[in-house]
């Protein structure tokens, strides 16, 4: 639908562009973790882009990727950056749709903040670091948004078991109360 | 001590929970009188406010007003979801509240956390605070909360809701520990 | 008869205070400091359950921290453990006040990596378009009845309420509960429309317009809802933008932003709809662009009624449809079709991509990982109550306390969208 923008991405910044690609109608584009900040200055900026609204930043987590019906190539192994930080642009004025994808490594698990271009990423990228534990670095106020501070652990991460429950408060007489427990009372883990 | 403290059976609790016409007046205007605490969180809220408007009509029970405060309320309705984050927020709200105080845990969330298995959803808020009465349902009908609610006031009227039983039980110790001296 | 006593004694005996000229400077300067004010999580004017810790001088605020998260009811996490159908419920309660959206917008995302967008039948769109626009009527009705009850407008409430009962009663006939429908699937719907549904649809529709009617004459011109919503709460046209606000809240500060009209999908083009922008930004606008959006629904579902073909409900396609009862009950090929598609789940083909509608709050999206199984490997709701809710501590800045009530009736923050 786009592709003029990753052309003219790839003619600008042609040193931070990895890849770009059309999936299913969407224009992604992989950019380097060290231009990201560069790359969407421009993107807001430049009079023929004027991306002037952010849709949202997530990011997936490949650690048990291993996709049916694509060659076993393509599934992760530990040589792989584990997690992918995706940012959706929207242009008001010229209706383009972008996604930026950086390719972010489990043992350098930071990414640079674009809190400070888009004041829309502030709480979103807060909820990606509360979820997976990526931490963006220049972000005003990075502390946990939908869990509270004495969670431990980033439970969106593969890892996470879902029903690892850390409760704040329970009731003193409770069959088997977690918190007293002396081992936690995994008893059906509630 | 000679008194029989476990009364969850209703044989042993009506040798106890005997009512004096005293009790039984109060207790009848108790019940119609609630004044709710809507500890309202998610879905379930929408069909508090069906309940409460015209068409199912919440006021011909006497509990029309909600009262956000605690303090000023005696039935706490919670209502939705109930996460871990939230905890303690709802054990402050409870025990703000003054005796007799009752609970409605409204819709199956807050009854054992419904299909809410997770690391964030409390499984029913019963883990934070005691229930009278769960209402099922995701959310539930307005009548079905309408028949939750007839059955708190039954239980109401025969004193045998938990705060009500808890205060018997108090006073039954203390005046048995008054006779043996 | 006693000796007169020192007036200013006597008072201060009596009404333990001194009078104004007998107290010292530093009595008289109040005190400079912050106070902080703690709202909810549990407070009768928060839509949803939302922490406002304000620090505030008198009544005006200086600083407020908005702190979300408590009911963070993990969709995501849960859809990675559930099949693609069995993710409806989930996201039937994510916007609860308009469920039927969500769960189109899920089904147009799974399309959308399956490659069936087009290939849905018309009827199947048509009754898909129908209830979205009943759900965004009682998204609208809820809103705006519930903000008006906290202003102490209880009437209005109890009006809109009456209505919104009206489509609770016609939504359950159409898929079977009141609020949580789960009545879309991947390639169609779950079963048709009722019997009778146009002449209930058409009385419905006749009877909330006169509804409106009543309270647009209380509230409108109303000199007390006028002064508590007019100026309140107003933002520019840029910070819509760069804060990423769409649907009313954009739409009120002049941004012309309709997922149905930029990024037209379903048969949204066959139908004709205006879309109202409001120019100020503040809360009486964005309520008025709530009323006329709800004149616009009425209007898209009186043609739809008009304009819809006959056909079948589900897209013909053995990846997602179940087979009819009759070959599953008698052949064994369909009967392992069945099994597979309820147990295993649909099997999406591998990729992403990321699906948007216009919700009752602006433009929800679902953002799909596959790995070609039957579960998701990621699902992202973009929530717009939650990009919303950001703007609130912009939104709230400089204004009274009191001002805080209209400002968050009208963002329209559901909790359930916003926490996920």
């Amino acid at each position: 639908m786009a592709q003029k923008v990753l052309d003219a991405l790839k003619q600008h910044h042609a040193s931070a562009i990895e890849l770009t690609e059309s999936v299913h109608g969407d224009e992604v584009a992989w950019v380097k973790r060290e231009g990201l900040v560069a790359v969407a200055t421009w993107l807001k900026n430049d009079p023929s882009m004027l991306f002037d609204s952010p849709v949202f930043v997530t990011c997936i987590d490949r650690l048990d990727w291993r996709p049916v019906g694509l060659p076993p190539s393509s599934a992760w192994n530990e040589s792989k950056p584990r997690f992918e930080v995706c940012y959706q642009l929207r242009s008001h004025t010229h209706k383009y749709r972008l996604r930026l994808k950086v390719a972010v490594p489990e043992h350098d698990a930071h990414c640079p903040s674009l809190a400070g271009v888009w004041p829309a990423f502030d709480w979103q990228e807060r909820e990606t670091f509360d979820m997976y534990g990526i931490r963006f670095d220049g972000h005003p106020d990075l502390r946990r948004i939908y869990l509270y501070e004495e969670f431990v652990g980033y439970p969106l991460r593969k890892d996470y078991p879902k029903e690892k429950r850390q409760p704040l408060v329970r009731r003193d007489d409770l069959p088997i109360n977690p918190i007293k427990a002396p081992d936690g009372g995994h008893h059906g883990d509630r | 001590m000679g008194v029989e403290i476990t009364t969850t059976r209703l044989e042993d609790a009506a040798k106890w929970a005997k009512q004096s016409l005293v009790e039984r007046a109060t207790n009848w205007g108790r019940k119609f009188s609630l004044f709710t605490y809507p500890f309202v969180t998610a879905c379930c809220g929408m069909e508090f406010m069906s309940v409460a408007g015209p068409k199912y009509d919440l006021a011909r029970f006497g509990a029309e007003f909600p009262r956000f405060s605690p303090r000023q309320s005696d039935l706490l309705m919670v209502v939705g979801t109930i996460t871990e984050k939230q905890g303690p927020a709802l054990k402050r709200v409870f025990d703000q509240m003054a005796e007799p105080k009752f609970v409605i845990a409204f819709g199956v969330c807050a009854s054992t956390g419904g299909f809410y298995q997770n690391y964030s959803a409390m499984p029913g808020c019963d883990q934070v605070i005691p229930v009278d009465v769960y209402i099922p349902g995701c959310p539930p009908r307005p009548e079905q909360v309408l028949d939750g609610l007839i059955m708190l006031m039954d239980r109401v009227q025969q004193g045998r809701g938990h705060s009500q039983l808890r205060t018997k039980r108090e006073q039954l110790i203390a005046a048995q520990a008054a006779s043996d001296e | 008869m006693a000796a007169p006593r020192d007036v200013t004694s006597l008072k201060q005996l009596v009404l333990g205070r001194k009078d104004v000229q007998d107290l010292s400077d530093t009595e008289t300067e109040l005190p400079h400091e912050l106070m902080t004010v703690n709202m909810g999580p549990s407070h009768p004017a928060m839509h949803g359950t939302v922490r406002i810790v304000l620090s505030v001088d008198g009544e005006r605020v200086v600083k407020s921290d908005v702190q979300p998260g408590y009911l963070h009811r993990c969709f995501e996490k849960e859809s990675e453990h559930a099949t693609y159908t069995q993710v409806f419920p989930y996201t039937d309660r994510l916007n609860y006040v308009s469920p039927m959206i969500n769960n189109v917008g899920w089904a147009m995302a799974v399309e959308k990596l399956m490659g069936l967008t087009a290939r849905i039948p018309k009827r199947t769109e048509y009754i898909r378009v129908i209830v979205s626009e009943m759900s965004r009527i009682t998204d609208h009705l809820t809103c705006i009845g519930a903000s008006a009850m906290e202003l102490g407008a209880f009437t209005a409430f109890l009006y809109f309420l009456k209505s919104r009962e009206w489509f609770y009663e016609l939504l359950e006939k159409v898929s079977g509960a009141r609020l949580t429908h789960s009545y879309v699937r991947v390639g169609g719907v779950a079963k048709d429309l009722p019997d009778n549904f146009d002449a209930d649809l058409t009385r419905t529709l006749n009877e909330t317009e006169k509804v409106m009617v009543e309270v647009e004459g209380l509230l409108n011109n109303n000199k007390i809802f006028r002064d508590r919503m007019a100026g309140i709460g107003a933002m520019t046209k840029q910070e819509a933008l760069a804060t990423g606000c769409v649907g009313p809240i954009a739409r009120a500060c002049g941004v012309d932003y309709d997922v149905r009209k930029d990024y037209p999908y379903s048969i949204y083009p066959e139908v004709e709809f205006d879309v109202p922008v409001g120019t100020t930004g503040d809360c009486y606008d964005r309520y008025l662009v709530r009323i006329e959006e709800l004149k616009q629904s009425i209007r898209i579902l009186r043609q739809c009624l008009k304009q819809i073909p006959d056909g079948p409900t589900m897209v013909d396609d053995p990846r997602c449809s179940l087979p009819p009862k009759r070959d599953t009950y008698n052949t064994i090929e369909s009967m392992i079709r069945h099994f597979k598609h309820i147990v295993d789940g649909i099997k999406v083909p591998a990729g992403e991509g990321y699906s948007f509608v216009e919700g009752g709050n602006g433009e929800l999206g679902f953002f799909i990982v596959s790995d070609g199984t039957g579960r998701p490997y990621k699902a992202y709701c973009r929530s717009p109550s939650f990009v919303h809710l950001s703007t609130a501590s912009q939104l709230i800045h400089n204004h009274l306390i009191a001002d805080i009530v209209p400002i968050f009736g009208m963002i329209n923050m559901i909790g359930g969208e916003c926490d996920k």
